[in-house]
């Protein structure tokens, strides 16, 4: 009788056993199904050579679908009035700085406009306002507009790659 | 094998091996509705109806759509729109009652709500129910997104980027979601299969339990009456129809529930064939653009009173931002009506009309929902953004109140009314700016959480309102 049960429990128990990592497979198999391809995975890099662009321009390129602006800096601004913050979101190529972000705002992710002659970035979403380094100063943004991956290859920058500078300041080195 | 005789007919023979009289007892002849009960029960009927069109116009415009970023704009736009004989009525008849249909839940729940339908045994119903909501929901946010317009596809990122607020792998699970780095390609078709199978499957099962779950507790009535249904269906049956209290479902309750669905058909149809635009956003007909973003986003009319819950919270409170806040109080306002039942302490079964202080609850509830959908669709500048925090704040707050108002504890329904005036200065001392991200703020905010959480669990249960 306790032989006859205990056997049926070990083939309960074995079965259950079988069941439950076939089905963990399976969850991993969907998990994996659903995870970006390797061809989105690779498209994630953008090159940009700097050199040409003028002092207080903005271009705005596209990476991973994303609209990236690229400021380049006058030499008398100097994105100073919040010292620490934003200081260190200014790139250095060459001998100009430039300040590299994702054009998205924090806040719900619709795109600022750059309106040069009040030098701030507006977004018409919800009143969100940046200053021309990219932090938040008004409305709901929660934080400034994230930097991108980059790296710098002499005038080129890298879109996608975590080159030293960026480490640096973003704080991983 | 059981004893089979020759049938007579083809009824007959399928009698016998499907017991087909015996399922119509069951599911109609002798399924036994209350006779009080007034227009408003026929709603679930009408939802079914607006089901069943969504899915016979969702199968004709699946013949020309194309769930291709590159196609997908100009097979809605033109292919079905201009080409396909009457692809215009199933795209505007697919539109039109996905819109409607939340109008319809909206009443559908509401009823159930005033007339106190969701306790004592019929928790399960009101579960399903709300189950069916969610996924209703995620229904139609997910068949948004397919035309690919300009609204379509920021509608997509803003809902996919409020994952992003979720701590620690909140930008990998946006990524992973969309199946890219940006809401493109792999986004729409996971959607488009979303849309059209896995959804409509759930839903269509929690159809099935939202309809057992009525079997037992059976269906409330408008004087929140307890009927002994076995006994009455007897007096019916034995041919004493008036004094019995209740009726069958077919043909009597249905003939009544067929001319309350008749008049909304007239609704709708005028709808469809007069006034299709409403639901269709005009931003929705200029193609999707992932670099340029329309000025000024918002979700379709039925979203909006959640979409102010999140949007309500402008300021930051110490180390919350207004934006987790607002992620905070929009993930309890999509929970909350869950759980109803235990935040209503009284177990008595009555409209709210009956009620006293719920009878208050249940129209500051609507109202304030109401000024959340409203404000939600206009910009949050200037005053617009206080007024969404009043509403924010109160619709939590209403929450908060309902266990002290249901148990008859005033003290502390007048604790939850103080804090709530008092959030509602200190929020406008910060819309002003007077008051920086103050102490005061975050303390008032952790009463005011703690209370919404501890609240049904301290109060305890005082029986029934009399
Ligand atoms: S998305 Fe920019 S302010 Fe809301």
């Amino acid at each position: 009788m306790s032989m006859a049960n205990s056997r049926r429990d070990f083939l309960g128990m074995v079965f259950g056993g079988f069941a439950g990592a076939g089905g963990l497979a399976a969850l991993y198999a969907m998990k994996r199904t659903w995870d970006p391809l390797p061809s989105v995975m690779a498209a994630g890099f953008t090159t940009v050579d700097l050199s040409p662009m003028k002092a207080g321009e903005l271009r705005t390129v596209t990476w991973r679908g994303k609209p990236i602006f690229i400021l380049k800096k006058p030499p008398e601004e100097n994105c100073n009035h919040i010292p620490d913050e934003t200081k260190k979101r200014l790139v250095k190529v060459g001998d100009s700085e430039y300040l590299v972000m994702i054009g998205l705002c924090t806040h719900l992710g619709c795109i600022p406009s750059w309106e040069p002659d009040k030098k701030t970035f507006h977004c018409a979403c919800h009143g969100g306002e940046y200053d021309a380094c990219g932090v938040n100063t008004f409305g709901p943004p929660p934080r400034p507009m994230d930097i991108p991956p980059f790296k710098i290859e002499g005038t080129k920058l890298v879109l996608g790659e975590e080159g030293p500078e960026y480490k640096k300041m973003v704080g991983k080195a | 094998m059981a004893h089979f005789t020759k049938a007579n007919s083809v009824y007959e023979w399928l009698d016998q091996r499907l017991a087909l009289d015996k399922l119509w007892k069951v599911l109609a002849a002798e399924y036994w509705i209350p006779k009080n009960i007034n227009f408003l029960w026929a709603m679930g009927v009408v939802l079914m109806t607006m089901f069943t069109i969504l899915l016979i116009s969702g199968i004709f415009l699946l013949m020309y759509y194309k769930p291709d970023t590159k196609l997908a704009f100009d097979s809605v736009n033109y292919t079905i729109m201009q080409e396909v004989w009457f692809g215009w009525l199933w795209r505007h008849m697919h539109a039109v009652a996905a819109s409607v249909v939340f109008l319809v839940i909206y009443i559908h729940m509401f009823t159930g709500i005033y007339y106190a339908s969701y306790k004592r045994g019929r928790e399960m119903i009101w579960i399903s129910g709300m189950l069916l909501f969610v996924t209703f929901s995620a229904e139609a946010f997910s068949g948004y997104m397919l035309p690919w317009g300009q609204m379509s596809y920021w509608a997509a990122q803003v809902i996919t980027n409020l994952f992003g607020g979720i701590p620690f792998i909140g930008d990998d699970l946006v990524v992973w979601i969309r199946g890219n780095f940006y809401v493109s390609d792999p986004t729409l078709t996971r959607f488009f299969m979303l849309h059209v199978l896995l959804m409509p499957l759930i839903i269509m099962a929690i159809i099935g339990l939202h309809f057992y779950t009525l079997r037992i507790p059976h269906v409330n009535n408008q004087d929140g009456e307890e009927i002994d249904f076995d006994a009455e269906a007897e007096k019916y049956k034995a041919g004493l129809k008036k004094e019995s209290k209740v009726i069958p479902f077919w043909p009597v309750f249905l003939s009544k529930d067929f001319f309350v669905l008749g008049v909304f058909m007239i609704f709708y149809f005028y709808l469809v064939f007069y006034h299709y635009d409403f639901a269709m956003d005009p931003i929705n007909f200029d193609p999707a653009n992932p670099m340029k973003t329309p000025p000024h986003i918002y979700p379709e009319w039925y979203f909006l009173w959640s979409y102010e819950v999140l949007r309500g919270f402008f300021f930051n409170v110490g180390p919350l931002s207004a934006m987790d806040m607002g992620l905070i109080a929009f993930g309890i306002a999509n929970v909350i009506f869950f759980f109803l039942p235990w935040f209503d302490k009284n177990d008595e079964v009555a409209p709210a009309s009956r009620r006293g202080g719920f009878k208050v609850w249940f129209w500051l509830l609507v109202i304030d929902m109401i000024v959340l959908t409203i404000w939600g669709k206009l910009p949050p500048t200037g005053f617009n953004a206080y007024i969404g925090y009043v509403a924010a704040v109160g619709f939590l707050a209403l929450w908060a109140a309902l266990p002290a108002v249901t148990a008859r504890k005033t003290g502390l329904l007048w604790f939850v009314i103080l804090v709530t005036l008092a959030l509602y200065v200190a929020g406008y001392m910060e819309y002003t700016k007077a008051l920086g991200n103050g102490f005061l703020i975050v303390s008032l905010f952790v009463i005011f959480y703690l209370l919404f959480f501890l609240n049904p669990v301290m109060v305890r249960n005082r029986g029934g309102a009399r």
